[in-house]
């Protein structure tokens, strides 16, 4: 640029805008060109935007499939018509529920998720949902993270062990301890924990009923069987992709023709075979994560844990839409967040991803 | 038939055994109870004696007989929400993989987006309006499972769909329904049944998950899964009453699982999951 003539400069003046226009625009698209993880990764945080924007219409248009349900849960069935239209008006069930729809997720974007439906119903006229959630967030949170801690090493460990001794006796014991965890539901595992724990033993409580405002922490022990029921459902199918990945690893090439150099076979192992399986494990360790936000729906239920898994059976149960649905809204954000991220780890841990992208 | 080798492999020996164990109990069961799974027979809470080997539950029913009575409805509602699940699945992936229109990504975006749920919780979002019933838990579990079945047929149609014989058959002026019933579907019964096991397991679970809940059969029905939830608070006194049917289920999904395993071995196909590293690897 520069050597602007005076007769210039309104023109210069009139295009500034124009000009960073057009200079953002060469910055972005030129970067974009330049470095294709950027791109990829806007993408991809694109996609899931768009999947939560097609999951929150799912979540509004499934809870609201059957109309005015808190009202005919509250007065049953052969309630009167009128009892139900005007709880219904007072819930404002009787707008076109587009319109609903978009209010709804109008609020949920500034984090405004609504009064519970059941509460509003039965004459509140401020029961924020936030404010009913909160803590058992926090409580699933935990759960959920002190299994991740534990899962994520040991599922390394046996699966690695595993995978290197394929077909020999350590492999042929986890591989079938593994299938049978991996077939076992929550609560009967959950169920058959009690008995050897609490009736047999008699070391650990039945329940985790915490103290309200209390967090998990102050009392360990109500966390150890719901932490030892996801972990040996979750255990299971780690171990066996862990298992898979390095089993497919030892069988290239490359671990071949170390090998054939005569490098020890515990260089190998480390350097090659180590190496390679973990990139993998990101894959699965996110997919046990998006298992965790299911699978604690039911491990709080069988030991009563004051987490958002049973708050949410009890929302379904009592018909609470806009509690199920505020729920509902953060699990599949959670879910699909994890999607994304762990694509983002995978790509930037195998670089031969990119010229796919 | 290739399909039969499983039952020589040791896994579905044991799978044979178990199942054929559970699926006797939950067939033969109701005709050699002792007594009404819900007459209240005697106290509750009574521990195992002679007259009742597992004692009795909380409203002093007899748990043997319940037991007895309980696998039908554990077996039949999983078996009835499979089959809708490859019925749902099959059609929606047979479409979408033929069709060359907007039918394919319509129908195959909204699979990725039931797909972006955990399963249960797309059960629970439905439950909520709709309430619970037999045709609900269903209907339900059959929505939740059609996805993945669909994106299995979805792409072994793709592949079918551009073969010679296909081709020939357009040519022959054949009309689109018969093509897709005569033509492909044959070819691509393989990868259908290699995920029947996996899709009963699912099956299993879920509907076993959803009864445990509560959102499923109510009582006084006799179902494994809601006899868990029920007796879960008298464990202290009555641990057979919870413990008794919390193994009939261990036994019924580790022999499907097991039986399983063994098909999809014998059917060359990889293990559980395996699409997630097979991304990673297949570069």
């Amino acid at each position: 640029m520069g050597g602007l003539t005076s007769n210039a400069r309104d023109q210069h003046e009139l295009s500034a805008l124009a000009r960073v226009r057009r200079a953002l625009l060469y910055f972005t698209v030129g970067s974009l060109r330049r470095h294709p993880l950027l791109r990829f990764t806007l993408r991809r945080v694109g996609q899931g935007i768009v999947t939560l924007l097609a999951a929150s219409v799912v979540i509004f248009v499934g809870t609201s499939v059957v109309p005015g349900s808190p009202a005919t849960a509250l007065l049953g069935h052969q309630a009167n018509p009128k009892a139900i239209a005007a709880i219904d008006h007072r819930l404002g069930y009787d707008k076109p529920i587009v319109q609903r729809y978009f209010q709804w997720l109008d609020n949920a974007v500034q984090g405004n998720l609504g009064n519970s439906a059941i509460e509003v119903a039965q004459g509140a006229d401020n029961s924020p949902v936030w404010a009913a959630i909160r803590s058992p967030f926090i409580d699933t949170i935990i759960l959920a993270l002190i299994t991740m801690l534990l899962l994520m090493p040991l599922s390394l460990l046996i699966g690695l062990v595993a995978g290197i001794t394929a077909g020999r006796w350590p492999d042929q014991v986890f591989s079938t301890a593994t299938l049978i965890f991996l077939a076992l539901p929550e609560f009967v595992v959950g169920a058959i924990l009690i008995a050897i724990f609490f009736v047999w033993l008699d070391v650990l409580p039945p329940v985790s009923l915490l103290a309200p405002g209390k967090l998990p922490f102050s009392d360990p022990k109500a966390l150890v069987m719901p932490v030892l029921t996801l972990l040996a459902v979750s255990l299971a199918w780690t171990v066996r992709m862990i298992r898979i990945g390095t089993i497919s690893v030892l069988r290239t090439d490359y671990v071949q023709m170390a090998r054939l150099q005569g490098i020890s076979e515990r260089r190998v192992l480390r350097r090659y075979v180590l190496r390679n399986a973990l990139a993998p494990s990101v894959q699965v360790f996110a997919l046990s994560m998006q298992y965790l936000l299911g699978g604690v729906i039911v491990t709080e239920t069988v030991f009563n844990y004051p987490g958002v898994g049973s708050q949410l059976v009890n929302a379904v149960t009592s018909h609470d839409d806009t509690e199920v649905q505020a729920i509902a809204l953060i699990l599949a954000a959670i879910y699909i967040a994890i999607n994304v991220v762990a694509d983002l780890i995978v790509m930037f841990l195998v670089p031969k991803l990119r010229t796919e992208a | 038939m290739r399909i039969f080798r499983f039952a020589r492999t040791g896994r579905g020996k044991a799978g044979i055994i178990v199942l054929g164990f559970v699926l006797g109990v939950a067939l033969i069961g109701p005709l050699v109870a002792p007594y009404d799974p819900a007459a209240l027979v005697s106290a509750p809470d009574l521990t195992p004696s002679r007259a009742f080997p597992l004692g009795t539950d909380a409203l002093g029913r007899d748990v043997l007989s319940r037991v007895l009575w309980g696998g039908r409805s554990v077996v039949w509602l999983a078996l009835a929400a499979t089959v809708g699940a490859f019925a749902i699945g099959t059609a929606i992936g047979l479409v979408a993989g033929y069709s060359r229109s907007l039918v394919d990504p319509v129908l195959m975006r909204t699979v990725d987006v039931i797909l972006s749920f955990p399963p249960l919780l797309f059960f629970l979002i439905v439950a909520t309006s709709v309430g619970t019933s037999e045709l609900t838990l269903i209907v339900g579990i059959a929505i939740v499972l059609a996805p993945g079945i669909a994106r299995i047929v979805y792409s072994a149609t793709r592949e079918t769909s551009v073969r010679g014989f296909v081709e020939a058959a357009v040519a022959r002026g054949e009309s689109t329904s018969a093509i897709l019933r005569r033509e492909i579907l044959p070819n691509i019964l393989d990868s259908i049944i290699a995920n029947f096991g996996l899709t009963v397991t699912f099956s299993v679970l879920l509907v076993a998950a959803v009864n445990f809940l509560g959102l499923g059969l109510q009582p006084p029905a006799a179902n494994w899964a809601l006899m868990i939830s029920e007796n879960r608070d008298a464990i202290a006194i009555n641990v057979w009453a919870t413990v008794a049917p919390a193994a009939m289920i261990a036994a019924l999904t580790v022999g499907v699982n097991l039986l399983g395993d063994a098909v999809s071995h014998t059917l060359g196909r990889s293990d559980i999951g395996a699409p997630a590293i097979t991304r990673v690897e297949g570069t």
